[in-house]
Formats: structure tokens, sequence, C-alpha cells
């Protein structure tokens, strides 16, 4: 007779992970790599570093050699339905970028990783299991004058299989955000969002929120306060100090986290996800243009989370 | 009958644009971004003497100088960072879309201009609006300015 034996799978690392100190204090080291490490292992086989900024153009400016790009809106977004690409688009998404099921991946981007958290997110959504952000960013890269290249690459295409979506553990809809009340939720937007003095970020275009506020029983932890100045996270003594401490998130928490689009809440899903070792964290991606928008969702305004509400 | 607003020296780049596919469309909207010349000295020591487009994903500035009437022919100017190529693109159309004309006929042109360059689908109607903004505030420029 035979026994399987089913292993709690940990991620299949086809490229070593970066052994920095820094991360080795995080619950999962494995999940960022160095700017250092990066400049010596371009080119190691089984290794795809992609690129996903808010800035379309910002990529053919010039990248990390090599670099392939993933763009948000194009390339992750369905173009008709508000939602992400299906199975078979994201596999020809793939494809296209000469990523294999196996593939390590690492993703950067620009405004401290937004958009590449994001693109990370999704691509957990369909479950790829070796993805990895650069701390630091395209900034940071930039900033200690490495080389960047405006040559295109053309990767051999790759026969990527079609996995469909598994939205449920790690994305919530409107209507899991209005069973979840009684649970932590994080608004990561400006504090000015928050309160309901405007319904988008300063400096930004005003995306159509109708109503200006928050999701009660909401705690206010901006995205950025994860980062530091060079875009790099936060140490975990620091991200303790902010998502345990003042935020009082516990091990065991069942977390909602949301912004406007659900690319800052990225951000903050990753350091709930992969730095904290949360294991229960979501991204509300509907966020504030759904919700703001929504008739008869309860909506607080002012510094306070205000009460829960009761569930719909 | 009525004619077309778009000035003649406009009218070349949407046309150009419109010529391209889409990737192509996305280079030569980074080639506009690239050629985006430097602000003068003396608006990069007045930084105040800009106005900031908050419209715009990035930070943008733009200022007007008028030459005397009658004719009031427009100079532009403006500002944004290296790390912004997108809003670089859009000031660089304007900029070559609209500097040395007088100003009534930048107040003519039609506000849908940007979307007329085909990138909206590459870019995002969102994005699009910076652009749209730029504009907006050029023609409120001329038009509180005080000659006008």
């Amino acid at each position: 007779m035979v026994t399987i034996v089913l292993a709690e799978r940990a991620p299949r690392m086809s490229v070593a992970t970066d052994p920095h100190k820094k991360f080795a204090a995080y619950a999962h080291p494995e999940r960022l790599v160095s700017t250092d490490w990066l400049a010596q292992n371009i080119g190691t086989p089984g290794l795809v570093v992609v690129e996903s900024d808010e800035d379309v153009l910002l990529y053919e400016t010039g990248h990390i050699d090599g670099a392939v790009k993933i763009d948000w809106h194009t390339d992750l977004n369905d173009e008709v339905a508000r939602d992400y690409v299906d199975g078979e688009g994201f596999a020809r998404l793939m494809s296209a970028k000469g990523i294999s099921r196996d593939s390590t991946v690492v993703i950067y981007g620009d405004k401290s990783n937004w958009w590449a958290a994001y693109a990370l997110w999704v691509f957990t959504l369909f479950g790829h299991e070796d993805i990895r952000l650069l701390d630091g960013g395209r900034d940071k890269w930039i900033a200690e004058g490495r080389s960047v290249s405006t040559d295109t690459p053309q990767p051999a295409a790759t026969d990527y299989p079609v996995i469909e979506r598994n939205d449920a553990p790690i994305r919530a809809y409107m209507t899991d955000v209005l069973q979840h009340f009684g649970n932590p939720l994080i608004d990561v937007r400006s504090v000015d969002e928050y309160t309901g003095a405007r319904t988008h970020m300063p400096a930004y275009p005003e995306e159509g929120a109708l109503r200006g506020g928050h999701i009660p029983s909401a705690a206010s932890v901006p995205w950025a306060r994860a980062a530091a100045e060079d875009g790099t996270f936060r140490s975990r003594d620091e991200l303790d100090a902010i998502y345990r401490g003042e935020a009082g998130l516990k091990d065991g928490d069942d977390v909602v986290a949301y912004c406007r689009i659900g690319e800052r809440s990225s951000h903050t899903w990753f350091v709930l996800q992969h730095l904290l070792g949360f294991q229960h964290v979501r991204n509300y991606d509907g966020s504030w243009t759904e919700w703001g928008n929504a008739v008869r969702v309860p909506i607080a305004k002012g510094d306070a989370p205000g009460e829960v509400p009761a569930r719909a | 009958m009525e004619t077309t607003a778009i000035p003649q020296q406009l009218a070349e780049i949407v046309d150009d644009f419109q010529a391209l596919d889409e990737p192509d469309r996305l280079q030569l909207l980074l080639e506009f971004s690239r050629g985006l010349p430097e602000l003068p000295e003396r608006f990069r020591e007045h930084p105040e003497l800009l106005e900031q487009v908050v419209e715009c994903q990035s930070p943008l500035f733009l200022t007007l100088e008028f030459a005397p009437l009658p004719e009031r022919i427009v100079s532009l100017y403006f500002s944004a960072p290296q790390e912004a190529p997108t809003t670089r693109g859009f000031a660089g159309v304007l900029l070559e879309g609209l500097n040395g004309l007088p100003a009534a006929e930048i107040l003519a042109v039609p506000d849908d201009v940007p979307e007329r360059l085909g990138l909206t689908r590459a870019i995002t109607p969102l994005r699009m609006r910076g652009m749209a903004a730029m504009l907006g505030r050029i023609k409120r420029q001329i038009r509180e300015s005080p000659a006008a």
C-alpha cells in the first residue's frame, strides 16, 4: 500500500533566496530581495524580473537589464468588466513575458512599489508561488546609480498552464466587507480621504466617488507609514509597532485592507501577509471608488473609526 | 460653415499620433517627453511663478508669457520630473502644439483634443484627464491675464 504524505507546502524556491539580515526578522523573508542581491542574480536561469509602474512610459525610459514590463491596467485588468484577467488571459500574459509556472519572479516599480505590490497580489490570485518584491523598488535602484537599459527583451514564449483565479483567500468583495464587520479593517488612504475632507489623493485627479469618509470601524494607517524614506520597507520592529501596536492587530485576526482602487492597499496587504505573518488578510480592491458610490452602505466621517455596523 | 479650430501645428501632431498603432503612439509620446526643454533660469529660481496642475498624477507646473497686443502671442513653460514621462509627454505635445500661437487661437482649441491622440486605451481615461487639465489651465490663465 502506498502512503501519500501531504506535507504542508512551503513555496518552492527555484532561485536561492536573499539572506539579507534585515529580511530575516520578517515572517517570510523569502518574499523580498535587495538591490545588491538582484544585481548579482540578473541572468540566473529561472529568474524573471518584472517592472510594474504607475507611469505607463517609465519602463521605456530605462529599466533593469532584462526586465519585462507588466502594466496594471492594460495587462492585469479585464478590458470590459471591473475585474482581473481570467486564467486564460493570465496564462497568455505569462507566456508572452517568458514566465513559467516555476519561475522565480522579482517585481519592482515606482512609488515605493505600489504597483509592484499590486501586481504581486494579482499573481497571488493565480497561485504563482515564487514571487518576490525588490525592496526599495525602482527608485532605490536608480538612486544607487545602478545600470538601466532601454532594450526591450524578447523572451521565448512559455507553456504557462491555465489556472483560474482563487480570489477568496486574499480578495474581498463589497459583500464580504459587509459580512466582515466586527473584524479589523485597515484604511490605508491619506488622512484627508479617511476623514472625508476629500474623496481622492492629494494632487491626484478626482476619481468620482460620490461620498467621502471611511468604512465604519476601519483604523486609519496610511500605506506610506510602512515605507522608509528610501522606499524600502520599515524594519520588523517598526512595522509591529504600527500594525500590532497602534492599529491593535492581533495574531489570528481576519483583516481587510482597502484604499481607493486597491493598489495602495496591496502594499499594506504585502506587509501584513508576508512581512508580519498574518494569515487571513484580504485586499478589498473595490475600495473607496466602489464603497463611496454604493447605495445604502454605512459611512463614517471624521477622525474616529465609528461604531461597528450590524452585518448586512 | 464652421471651420476646424485646431491650429495647424497641433493638428499635425494629432495626425502623427493617429497614423501610428498603439505601441508606436506610446513611443512617440516618449519622444515628446524626452524633448521637453528645461525651464529657463528665471523660472527655475522662482517656482512660485508657476501653477501646479493638481489633476496630473505627477507634479506638473506650468506658466505662460504674453507678447504685447494686438495678437498676444503666448509662450508656454512646463516643468515635470524625469520620472514622470507620461506627464512630460503631455506637456511636450502641448508645447509643440500651442507655443507661439496668438492667445485667441489657443482659447479656440477644442477641449477634447487630448482624446484625439488615440492614447486613451493604453494610458487610461484617468491619466488622459491630466492632459485635459493642463489645456484647461492654460486657457484659464489666458482668460484671467490682465490684458484679456
